[in-house]
């Protein structure tokens, strides 16, 4: 395998003056388009209409839909240009989130160690403090 | 020669700090509001003195501390808003760490965290008017 499989997030907006159905066809377009373009989708997350920050496109609020997917960098790239292409898809982002999960479940591997020392650690200290005491 | 100039310096020094060791003594006055009366010198006595009294400050400030090395949390998200909201000054700014007392790593990763909202519209980039 020439190239690294990776984690990305891609988070797209969808214009929210779609009917029902348009947009769900649009989200289903995103994902053959995504696995067309050689990324695996992992999850595909709808998360509502909600409000947006500032205008974009002249819109004040739209549908916002989370992509999870794994693949090379280049396809993560052609996905992109697919989503630009997408007239409905007013704005998106990719965030590649496989180091940051390394990252989190480094740290949970740590502070569960050290959970399970902890006791043992009282214990030791409990034990050693007196002897130094009585000698 | 440059022993005996070292000697002095010491001794003077010395006789510098023992007036101020005197002074501590009296150090509650300056609570109530220090006099910053001509006699009163900044000796190199006096300093440490002064700072484990908690310094002759009149308001008791509490010590800030990160939130996320308090709470735990791990992940600092750019989905979560309400967290990242906390950090945000009204017009859209990110809070500077002397406000909040987050700590450096921490706040390296919510400033990367309040940038990537905000370019899919979650934060705004200024409030608008």
């Amino acid at each position: 395998m020439p190239q690294q499989q990776r984690t990305y997030e891609v988070m797209y907006i969808v214009r929210p003056d779609l009917a029902e159905e348009e947009t769900e066809r649009v989200i289903s377009t995103v994902e053959s388009g995504a696995t067309a373009a050689g990324v695996a989708v992992k999850n595909a997350e709808r998360m509502g209409k909600r409000r947006l920050a500032y205008k974009v496109r002249k819109f004040q609020d739209g549908v916002y839909v989370l992509l999870t997917v794994e693949g090379p960098g280049s396809a993560v790239a052609e996905l992109e240009r697919r989503l630009r292409v997408t007239e409905p898809v007013i704005k998106y982002i990719t965030v590649r989130v496989d180091e940051e999960q390394k990252r989190l479940a480094k740290i949970k591997k740590i502070r569960d160690s050290k959970v399970r020392q902890r006791p043992q650690t009282t214990e030791a200290a409990a034990g050693s403090g007196p002897t130094p005491a009585t000698a | 020669m440059a022993d005996e100039e070292k000697k002095e310096v010491t001794t003077s020094s010395e006789a510098t700090a023992t007036p101020a060791a005197t002074e501590t003594p009296a150090a509650p006055v300056p609570r109530f509001g220090r006099p910053g009366g001509p006699g009163r010198r900044p000796g190199p006595g006096g300093r440490p003195a002064g700072r484990g009294e908690g310094g002759p400050r009149k308001f008791f400030r509490r010590k800030k501390v990160c939130k996320f090395c308090v709470e735990k949390i791990d992940s600092i998200n750019y989905k979560d808003v309400r967290l990242l909201q906390q950090f945000v000054a009204e017009r859209g700014k990110i809070v500077p760490r002397r406000l909040t007392g987050v700590c450096t790593p921490h706040q390296r990763r919510l400033t990367a965290a309040i940038k990537q909202a905000r370019n899919i519209a979650l934060l705004p980039f200024a409030a608008r008017y």
